[in-house]
């Protein structure tokens, strides 16, 4: 995972050749070679993943390995701590928890999942801030920080996924939602944790890289799964009310902008037995108990158009100074119209009325509960 | 006879009218299609102005007039069932024009020279 700054060519997945080999279109994203859709399209590809069981190549993802130095899992825990406002202490073995890096002005640098894995932890961080983490992990003490090369990353996403994999692997039938666990599948070791990005049940899975390949033939053998694209991945996710960082928030937007304050427990607040004591605490904390100006909200069109990441949105039909701008947004396959997510004030209520200038046009827009979807995992 | 434009739009000559859609090769690169807005009818464009919105699940793009004239009529059927671009391309017209230049439409590729463009 070492970054050469001369490298300019995209960096292919294990899965590069399966790909292509499928009918897969590639794009360039974070550095990758990644298929954005397969011939199915992305609205089937997405209504697929809602109706039975959709996989994704998300190899581009960064996974890291933190270990103590003296053996004592705390160490690394509060190392962690240190970096990231969540109740790492607290995470019991064989569970995982999304949480946020954060800086000294309290923005966001990436978010991320880690998991208690008895003597260590594993971090999966996004692709295109994958290099600037580690870094970043690297400069805490006490712990040894292990950037993991060989593996490959998929997700099995939807109703069906958990019934499909446990034809393969037994044991998933058992896992509750955020759980992480390590299961066998011939002969090669999975990392399985049951979590993901759309909003539906289902695994995400690290599988050795020499295997990759193999374990996949095996899941897309399965009648009830299809390979899926980036493309239908942002719609479920944007669906699904999940912030995509670079998007929804950025070094520049905190954790209450952002919507993510529930990452943060009464543990790392104000009052709280290990408050702040993470870059950014004391501007994060402050924040989170008056409450921000703005935050991250849903919006409905109320037409047919899609507003996209960039728009901006208006108080009122006409004049007046921009309220904010849409950080994501496109067409909702499930909810069947377009889609939105804004940072807007916060004190405007559900059901409210703002407009979106298109094409010089301002159209009427309704500030609308997050998820656009019922998230169906298995708790 | 269909005739194509560089920008992958069909043109088909009725009478002194030029009916105007998107090939199948243009519908397939622009993925599902989710929301079409069309001109006014009776408008008068240039060659090359915007006249069409077509958004796809992954992004906005436009379709330009491909003569100057007066729009004549518009498919509002497109707008409540916008995958029917996707489904039969080439039943799925956009607008009629009456060319100010009777002429302008022999201008244009024919089917050979069209499918050598996109290979």
């Amino acid at each position: 995972m070492t970054d050469d700054p001369r490298r300019t060519e995209s960096r292919k997945t294990g899965l590069y050749d399966l790909h292509v080999s499928l009918g897969a279109r590639m794009v360039p994203f974070a550095g990758w070679d990644m298929p954005v859709q397969f011939p199915m399209g992305v609205m089937a590809e997405h209504l697929h993943t809602r109706a039975q069981a959709g996989l994704f190549d998300v190899s581009h993802m960064g996974q890291v390995l933190v270990t103590p130095r003296d053996g004592n899992l705390e160490t690394a825990a509060l190392a962690l701590e240190s970096l990231i406002p969540a109740d790492v202490l607290g995470l019991p073995e064989g569970r995982q928890r999304y949480g946020l890096f954060t800086n000294d002005a309290g923005g966001i640098l990436d978010d991320l999942m880690f998991a208690n894995r008895g003597d260590h932890f594993l971090l999966v961080v996004n692709a295109a801030c994958a290099d600037q983490d580690i870094a970043h992990l690297q400069t805490m003490e006490g712990v040894v920080v292990t950037p993991v090369t060989d593996r490959g990353l998929l997700a099995l996403q939807g109703p069906l996924a958990a019934e499909v994999l446990a034809r393969l692997v037994p044991a998933v039938a058992d896992m509750r939602f955020m759980d992480s666990q390590i299961h066998g599948w011939d002969g090669a070791e999975l990392w399985i944790s049951r979590s993901g990005y759309t909003g539906e049940d289902g695994f995400e899975i690290s599988v050795p890289e020499a295997r990759l390949a193999d374990f996949v033939r095996a899941l897309l053998d399965q009648p009830e799964v299809a390979p899926i694209g980036l493309g239908a991945r942002d719609s479920l996710r944007l669906e699904a009310g999940m912030p995509l960082y670079g998007h929804d928030m950025d070094a520049a937007v905190t954790p209450a902008q952002a919507a993510l304050g529930w990452s943060i427990p009464k543990a790392r607040r104000t009052g709280g037995a290990r408050a702040g004591g993470f870059p950014g605490a004391d501007a994060v904390l402050a924040e989170l108990a008056a409450g921000p100006a703005t935050t991250r909200r849903g919006l409905r069109p109320e037409g047919r158009a899609p507003i996209r990441e960039g728009v901006a949105i208006y108080a009122e039909a006409a004049g007046g100074a921009s309220i904010g701008q849409v950080s994501s947004g496109g067409f909702g396959p499930s909810v069947g119209g377009p889609v939105a997510m804004a940072r807007l004030p916060a004190d405007l209520p559900e059901g409210a009325t703002v407009y979106a200038e298109l094409r010089g046009k301002r159209v009427p827009v309704a500030i609308a509960a997050l998820p656009f979807v019922t998230p169906s995992y298995k708790r | 006879m269909l005739k194509y434009t560089e920008d992958h739009e069909w043109l088909r000559a009725e009478g002194d009218e030029i009916v105007v859609g998107i090939t199948p090769h243009a519908s397939e690169q622009l993925g599902d299609v989710v929301f079409i807005e069309l001109p006014d009818e009776g408008r008068e464009v240039e060659a090359g102005e915007e006249v069409v919105v077509i958004e796809s699940v992954k992004a906005a793009s436009d379709i330009s007039a491909p003569i100057a004239g007066v729009i004549t009529a518009v498919n509002a059927a497109l707008a409540d069932a916008p995958g029917s671009v996707n489904d039969d391309p080439q039943a799925a017209w956009f607008f009629r024009i009456k060319p100010a230049d009777p002429k302008a439409i022999e201008g244009f590729m024919d089917e050979a020279a069209y499918q050598a463009l996109i290979g």
